[in-house]
């Protein structure tokens, strides 16, 4: 929390607004400036009165970083961002800055003390003043090239780097691109307000400048709760609902067993954190419009309305994996998405994907849109990959998707007041 | 020149023309005497950055003289030479050239910036020589020019450099190289952005090697990291001399140009602290 007497006083101190100005040589655009200087402050008093609202506030302090198994936001705001400074600790004061900024920004306060100079720029940029913290959650992660890249170990941390933190392997039908492939670092904002998500990211990008650029980034969303009373599983933009297979957030074994990187599973440095896998897919949507009911059924193996699998009513009913019908084919056909993406059910991931889209592919003119698929698991290895290498070569869903980006980060583990995030990575 | 900055220039103008009158009766109703002392210090910075800047746009005054009169000779190839190096004087001291918003379109307006009729000055005579590939008929634009730039000294004198103007001025030579020079729209028929985007970024470390003592003093952190931005931009544009000058912007890479839109960004940021001048110590 923000002290708000520090706030007030710039009120009550003898000085008029005019002088301070003056005192700066700004003279006669000094009522203009003056103007706005004042609002900035009212609304930030502003601010702080309609937060403490803890019902739209998720913590940020805690065991592990929030944004993993937080129940999904509105909207996401994703950046991967490439290291351009060669000090260790210019990286580190970053990473305390980040810290404090995620703070005080989760907790809906702005970045940094109100400046009166108005011959600076204001430290926050302001576009989330007097807006509800909206679930703001901020997660870091870093990449396999923060410790190795083009064969150097650029900060001494080589020897830190997990076997599990490696460039995925590439699938077959990847057709990725440099410009949507890989990253230093990554930060993924999730409020229920894109401007509030919009803000955060924006903000850690500007402390950056001069440290780290961004490599790329990209906005996803999903439809919001208040469109849709009923909570039910979001679908993507091919009309299906899809991902609802997920471990139970709830449960601590179920996350240890699955999601959080534990003892022994690696360096110590990454233990309570997890591998973060980010795909771009881009859909063909215009292909997709033009196939049947009945295809895009066969290809998800759900009922695309209520999102039963095939063979069943209800949309958690277990699937009929065995079930056939009277020729003697599987029901739920084996190009199934769902069939080849669940293989023998060992390989659980907590999916977090978000819809995105981009307005128009330039080269075709059809739309660009997709999923930025997301998912957090403990052993890539043993999780994402095998999964993967089954849908790519056998999942029907193929000919309607293509991946264009790829990433993994290991998100660092949770921080506690005090500390900074990934203060187990560099001490 | 950029024109939603024109209604700004305008302000800035009025006030440093009539800003000294203002300063006397105010200064005594202030309490931040703390501050007061902290202009007083910047004193003799404006009166250094005041002659450099009359000295930039004397230099400029010499350029343009050649530079039209090669035009108006008829000597294409001359005129094309004096173009790019010309400008640089100009690019170096926008920050003051830049007050007089009635001059600065005549002078250095892009096409569209201004109306087709009113559309004068160096870039007018810039597509006339690379588009058309001629002088025939630019004449008239050469001493328009001449007369512009002339009426542009004789201003000049009246400007009162104050430490805001240092201040913002710094920071917007480098917004012009980001919202101009990076994406090629500059000298779009010439490419000779380069040009400009060295002298813009050399105005702005004249200010800040000016300032550099003051800064040093409030943040010494600040002061080291804006250096080490600065030798980031320099090499980045030292790659890119060729012979005396500099490679024409459309021989760039994409990834070069990105390169150069990042490293200015990082170097405009910190740099925009630089009004931390203006506290109290």
């Amino acid at each position: 929390m923000k002290d708000l007497s520090k706030e007030t006083s710039i009120f009550e101190k003898k000085v008029s607004r005019r002088g301070v100005l003056k005192a700066a040589g700004i003279g006669g655009v000094g009522a203009v400036l003056g103007a706005s200087g004042l609002g900035g402050v009212l609304a930030l008093s502003n601010a702080t009165a309609t937060k403490g609202q803890s019902h739209d506030i998720v913590p940020f302090y805690g065991a592990n970083q929030a944004g993993i198994t937080t129940s999904p936001q509105d909207n996401l705001y994703i950046v991967s961002l490439e290291i351009t400074t060669d000090s260790k600790q210019g990286l580190i004061q970053l990473f305390k800055d980040w810290t404090e900024a995620s703070a005080l920004m989760t907790s809906g306060n702005t970045v940094g003390d109100t400046s009166t100079n108005g011959n600076l720029p204001p430290k926050d940029t302001g576009e989330a003043v007097g807006l509800s913290p909206s679930n703001l959650t901020i997660t870091f992660g870093v990449g396999p090239s923060l410790f190795v890249k083009d064969g150097k170990d650029r900060f001494g941390l080589r020897s830190k780097q997990p076997a599990e933190l490696v460039d995925l392997p590439k699938f077959p039908l990847d057709a990725l691109k440099k410009e949507w492939t890989g990253g230093d670092l990554c930060i993924q904002a999730c409020a229920d307000d894109l401007q509030v998500a919009f803000h955060a990211v924006r903000n850690l990008v500007r402390m950056a400048r001069g440290k780290a650029v961004i490599h790329w980034a990209q906005t996803g969303f999903q439809r919001t709760k208040n469109a849709d009373a009923k909570k039910a599983t979001p679908r993507n933009l091919l009309g299906f609902k899809d991902g609802t297979v997920n471990p139970d957030v709830t449960s601590k074994s179920a996350l240890q067993k699955s999601v959080w990187v534990q003892k022994g599973d690696g360096p110590d440095w990454l233990v309570d954190g997890s591998y973060m896998v980010v795909r771009r897919i881009q859909m063909y949507i215009e292909v997709w419009d033009r196939s049947t009911l009945n295809d895009q059924e066969a290809t998800f193996g759900r009922y695309r309305d209520s999102g039963a699998p095939l063979g069943k009513q209800h949309e958690f009913e277990e699937a009929d994996f065995e079930a056939v019908d009277d020729r003697g084919n599987h029901i739920i056909p084996d190009t199934a998405h769902m069939r080849v993406a669940r293989g023998d059910g060992k390989e659980v991931i907590l999916r977090r994907s978000y819809s995105y889209t981009d307005g128009m592919d330039a080269k075709t003119g059809s739309l660009d849109a997709g999923l930025v698929f997301i998912c957090f698991q403990r052993r890539p290895s043993t999780q994402f990959i095998p999964m993967q290498q089954r849908l790519a070569k056998n999942d029907k869903l193929n000919e309607y998707i293509v991946h264009r980006g790829s990433a993994l980060f290991a998100c660092l583990p949770g921080v506690q007041k005090g500390g900074y995030i990934g203060e187990t990575l560099f001490n | 020149m950029k024109k939603a900055k024109t209604a700004l220039a305008v302000l800035l103008s009025t006030s440093l023309l009539f800003g000294c009158s203002q300063k006397g009766e105010e200064a005594t109703t202030t309490k931040e005497e703390t501050k007061e002392v902290a202009k007083d210090a910047l004193d003799g910075v404006t009166a250094e950055y005041r002659e450099y800047a009359i000295h930039e746009i004397e230099e400029f005054v010499t350029a343009t003289e050649e530079f039209t009169n090669a035009v108006i000779e008829g000597d294409i190839e001359k005129a094309k030479e004096l173009y790019a190096p010309a400008r640089m004087h100009y690019e170096r001291a926008e920050p003051i050239a830049e007050v007089f918003g009635d001059l600065d379109p005549k002078i250095d307006a892009r096409e569209g910036d201004v109306p087709e009729e009113e559309w004068t000055g160096y870039h007018r005579i810039e597509y006339g020589l690379w588009e058309k590939n001629t002088t025939k008929g630019y004449e008239e634009y050469a001493k328009q020019l001449m007369k512009d730039v002339h009426l542009l000294r004789a201003k000049v004198e009246t400007v009162e450099v104050t430490p805001d103007l240092l201040v913002t001025g710094a920071v917007d030579l480098l917004n012009e190289v980001s919202t101009s020079k990076v994406t090629g729209e500059e000298d779009r028929y010439s490419h000779t952005d380069l040009y400009d985007f060295v002298a813009n970024v050399q105005g702005a470390e004249e200010i800040f090697n000016l300032l550099k003592d003051e800064v040093k003093a409030k943040d010494a952190d600040l002061a080291a990291t804006i250096e080490a931005q600065f030798a980031q931009v320099h090499s980045l544009l030292d790659q890119q001399k060729e012979g005396e000058g500099y490679k024409l912007y459309t021989d760039l890479t994409e990834a070069e140009v990105k390169k150069f839109s990042q490293a200015v960004d990082a170097l405009a940021e910190p740099l925009s602290q630089i009004g931390i001048v203006t506290e109290a110590s």
